[in-house]
Order: C-alpha cells, then structure tokens, then sequence
C-alpha cells in the first residue's frame, strides 16, 4: 500500500503514521462481523485490500465468495465496514467498495452516500436497515457460542445442574465467551456477572431438564453457521485462489 | 447400478440438470447476470476433487454425450430426476428448462424422470399449463421456487390460500412430489428466501403430498431440520450437501450427515448429485465408502450411525418409493425381503 500523494487541509501523516492508521483500519475491521457467519470479515478473508493516503483518506476494497451472495448480508457487511472505518480519528474519508458482486455498483453508491437498502434498491425492498434479519442471526450465533462452550464444560465433567447453576461470570475466558457477552448486550439480554450463565434464545436461563433438548437444538445451530461458512470460505478460496489459511478450524 | 466391492446398489439420482448457460444463450443487455449466474455454479464445482473440474467452456455447455457418460455409464444412476430452473431474464431460451431436459427423456425414457413447475400466482393459467405438461412429460413431481418474482410480487408461501388449487390439480393429475428449492436465491433481495417454515403447514394440509426441500434449506439447515421432524410426508435433498461437503469439509460433512440423520432419519434422505454442478460418480464411491471420520470423538459420538442399507435408501430405496421406481430383487436391502416375510408371519 503505497502512500499516495497528501490531499490539502488532510491531517498529512508521514510514511509511518500512515502504517499506523492501516493498521487502525483493519482493527476496526476486525470488529466487522458477517451477520450470517458470525464470523470478522478479516478471519474471513473479505477484506481484500486496504489504502490509506497521507491524507487520511482510506479505501477498503471488500471480496465475496460468489458474485451472488446475498445482496441483504452484503450491504450490512460494507455499511458495517464504512461506520467502523468512519469512527477512526485520523480518518478523513472512507470510501467502501463490494468488488466482483451483481449489485456492487448499487451497493457501493449507497454506502457512499450514506443511504440505507432503501437507497440502494429503491423499489425493491422497504426494509431500510435489515434490523429484524440481523437480530434473527444474532440469536442463532449466541445458542451456536452457547452450545460449544456448553459441550466443552460437559466434556471437562459438569452435569446438567452444574451447568445451569453457572453465572456469567463463571464462563471459561475466550473469544467464545467475549462473542457471547457481546451478542447479549446486543440483544438486550442481561449480562451481569450473576445472571445466568447461558440462556434460552428469548434471554430466559436455562433449567436443567431442557438441557438435552436445548443442547441439540443448539449443536444443530452451531452445525449449520458452521458448514455455511465452511462451504463460503472454500468458495472465496477457489474463487481467488487462495492458499489454505491454517487457522480454520477444518 | 453402481457396483462397489462387488456388491451392486441401486442409484437414483434425484437432482439432475441439463443447461444451456454459454454467451449464444444470454440475454443482450443481462450477459453479465448470465455470465455470473454460470460462473457462481462454477465456483461450486471447485468444491468437489480437483481431478472432477471442467473448464467454464464446457462447464456452460456440456453435450447430451457427456451427461450419457457421466450419469448412466461412470456414474451407474438406473434413474435419474431433472429439476428444471428457468431463469429467462438471463437466459434466452431459458437456463434449464422442462423442454431442455425432455430433450434428454425422449432419448431415455426409461432411465430419466422431468418434474414440471408451477406458480400460484399465474392462476387459472398456470393450472391449464400444468395440465399440459403432465400430460407431455407424465410428470410425477413438480420443483417450485417460492422466492421467485413474478409480475411485481416478491414471492410466496407454499401455505398461502392461492397455492391451494394446484396442490388438488397435482392429486388430480397424479403428482405427488413437491420438490421445493429452499437454498441460494437471487431475488427478492431483502427477504430470507432460504426460510422453510411456510413447508410445515403445507405439509400438514397436504398429507397425500410429499414435500422434498433441496439443500436441506442450506445455509439454515436447522430451520429446515426443526420442521421437518415434525412432519411425516417431509424429505431432504441432499443435493449441495455431498458435492459441496464431503469432499472440501469431511468435518463439516459428518455433522451436517449425523444432524440429519438424528432430525430427518435415513428413510427420508434423498441423494442429489446437481448434475453438472458435481459429476455424479465421486459422490457415490465417496459416500458408499464414508463413515464419521473419528466415530468416538465426542462430536460425533451420539449421532446415529449410518450402514449399508442405510447408505441404500439414501441413494435410491427411498427416492424409488416416492416415485414408484420398480427396483430390482437383487438390488434392494439384502434380507429385507425376508425379515418383511417373517413380520408378516408373525403379524398373521
């Protein structure tokens, strides 16, 4: 990424700052999630490249594994990128643009103005910010968390009363754990230290009977995110011809 | 027939396509959708081993030849099941169409199943095309595409009051399996076209039907697996499952398998190649061959197993039964027909 020449009234960083500001942006990438995965667009392998000028002005150019994804998830995807991006003090301009996609042009006008789904296909949806459709997988993503965390208590020897006496603040500490919080908070389900450790999709804690139940239900969940960005990432890597990345799970 | 170790299986491939997606075929001013459309499907392909990938040249129009040869002659289907797709805003004279793949019926008629169409929301017209249909290809099955646009509606529920009238014009004329495609769509592109619950109450209304969801509802394969328990006349395709799973994620693969087998059971699993997305032949050697990768491994370890009848039914006992499929004596579940005699005996 070369350093390209400084725009007028741009804070103008040197060659290293301009490192650090790169860096920054695919931070705040990280913390762009795929909805339908649940999953960072940089794990992922989405975010293709990243510019940054002196002048603060940055471009993120964003890959899919089809050019027919779902134009719905895509859009959340590069509008998430775009207001991450925004936050970042020493960043003038963001510019986001979906690459190789059926409906990048559209997509990419909005996001550049601003504009919600409505903007970009206007007539064709009356859904502006995809609210319900996001809030529907971060539900399947918790009891897909919940469950593996769940599986491996259960492994180490916890029963089922154990493991719906656990408080919050007796989770394993990870990233399953951090997600987990998160997606609570983001569903408006409590996550105080004492409150229940693990809970039913509607936020209700868990009882000990359902536990079988709620635990097949769950691992189906976690089986099903699973196998689609499995298949998602082999597609982008034949796609791009990518190497195999050795953090995958398979 | 596929043989395998020297035992013989009987193979119906319940997912089968004849396209015609090369530039001769698209539509001036949509070659970019067409084009695209094709090389997405090309991109699946990937997903299978190396040595089973076409060039995009031949993987847009391969020949009557190669279907021959991959489906009946490596790929041993007795028969074989189109599902049509029509797509005509792309595609001139449509991507995949019934009259495409009757092209193919007409030469082999004995070894190759066409499903129609139809779509409520064409009324009176749609039931008289069905008419027509049936009687020109003796249609057994129908595929529908509840996500489809048509004239300014954004698709519609299989549960919905219009869909009525031709789920009687299918008991009429004789069609008893609806194959309903709940996986990757194009348009409407705000809705979740992949969600199945609008199948539960179909089903339950229409007990006499069967209702064969292609992909599994793939990627929401718990939505799909979550229904379809609850209902007795509900099948899985496992088209996209095997192609897309076995061989890129063997881990991945065995979950989805065991989910399935313990939500739907192996009588109502139905093999699918998606014929020319994956050639047929990989698919059953590899699945004929397969077992959980680490059986006792705590991720697998109370999914229910999987034999060789089981491996049967999936790939051809079942889809046989649903359409009617005389099967050999030598190629169905060796025993079976003696363990039914004895329960008759007993039963008597």
């Amino acid at each position: 990424m070369t350093p390209t020449a400084s725009h007028q009234g741009g804070p103008d960083l040197a060659g290293q700052a301009v490192e650090t500001v790169r860096e920054q942006v695919l931070a705040a990438l990280d913390g762009v999630i795929d909805p339908e995965l649940d999953e960072p667009i940089t794990k992922l392998r989405f975010v293709s490249s990243v510019d940054v000028t002196p002048a603060g002005d940055v471009e993120v150019n964003l890959r899919l594994p089809t050019p027919q994804c779902a134009p719905n998830f895509a859009f959340l995807m590069a509008a998430d990128a775009r207001t991450a991006v925004r936050r970042l003090p020493q960043v003038r301009t963001v510019k986001v643009h979906l690459e190789d996609h059926y409906t990048g042009p559209e997509i990419n006008s909005a996001i550049a103005d601003g504009k919600g789904f409505m903007g970009a296909f206007p007539g064709e949806t009356d859904d502006d910010d995809l609210a319900a459709l996001r809030e529907l997988f971060q539900r399947k993503a918790l009891i897909a968390r919940q469950a593996r965390i769940c599986q491996s208590l259960m492994g180490a020897g916890l029963d089922a009363d154990d493991v719906v006496a656990l408080h919050v603040r007796e989770l394993p500490d990870g990233p399953e754990t951090v997600r987990c919080l998160q997606l609570r908070g983001e569903l408006g389900i409590g996550c105080a230290p004492d409150g229940p450790a693990f809970v039913l999709p509607n936020g209700e804690p868990l009882v000990a009977d359902q536990l079988q139940r709620w635990l097949r239900m769950a691992r189906l969940v976690a089986t099903s995110l699973e196998a689609n960005g499995g298949i998602c990432r082999s597609l982008l890597q034949f796609r791009h011809d990518l190497a195999t990345d050795p953090e995958e799970r398979e | 027939m596929y043989e395998r170790n020297g035992e013989k299986y009987f193979i119906v491939d319940s997912h089968l396509h004849m396209w015609s997606a090369g530039p001769d075929n698209w539509v001036k001013g949509a070659e970019q959708y067409a084009k695209g459309w094709i090389e997405c499907f090309h991109a699946y392909m990937g997903l299978g081993p190396a040595e089973t990938h076409w060039p995009i040249e031949k993987f847009m129009s391969y020949t009557h030849e190669d279907f021959v040869k991959d489906v009946f002659e490596d790929g041993g289907v007795d028969v074989g099941i189109f599902q049509s797709t029509y797509l005509r805003e792309w595609y001139t004279n449509g991507f995949n169409t019934a009259a495409q793949n009757a092209a193919l019926f007409e030469k082999y008629p004995d070894k190759l199943i066409v499903n129609g169409r139809w779509d409520p929301r064409d009324g009176e017209k749609g039931l008289k095309e069905l008419e027509e249909d049936a009687k020109k290809y003796k249609l057994q099955g129908v595929k529908l595409y509840t996500a489809e646009w048509n004239n300014g509606s954004r698709g519609y529920r299989l549960d919905d009051d219009i869909c009525k009238p031709f789920y009687d014009k299918c008991r009429e004329l004789g069609i008893k399996n609806i194959h309903v495609h709940k996986g990757p769509t194009i348009w409407p592109l705000d809705k979740d076209a992949f969600d199945p619950r609008d199948v539960d109450q179909a089903a339950t209304d229409n007990g006499d039907l069967n209702f064969i969801i292609e992909h599994v509802g793939l990627p929401r394969i718990e939505d799909f697996c979550f229904m379809a328990t609850q209902e007795p006349n509900v099948y899985a395709g496992l088209s996209v499952v095997i192609g897309g799973l076995m061989h890129a994620r063997p881990r991945f693969f065995a979950k989805v398998i065991g989910e399935l087998l313990f939500w739907v059971g192996e009588d109502k699993m139905l093999f699918g190649s998606d014929y020319g997305i994956w050639e047929p032949k990989w698919q059953i050697e590899g699945f004929l061959g397969w077992d959980y990768p680490d059986a006792d491994h705590e991720e697998f370890s109370d999914y229910p197993r999987l034999n060789d009848a089981g491996k049967r039914k999936i790939l051809g006992l079942n889809a046989a039964k649903l359409y009617g499929i005389e099967v050999p004596a030598e190629l169905q579940i060796p025993g079976a027909a003696d363990r039914e005699d004895a329960q008759l005996v007993e039963a008597g």
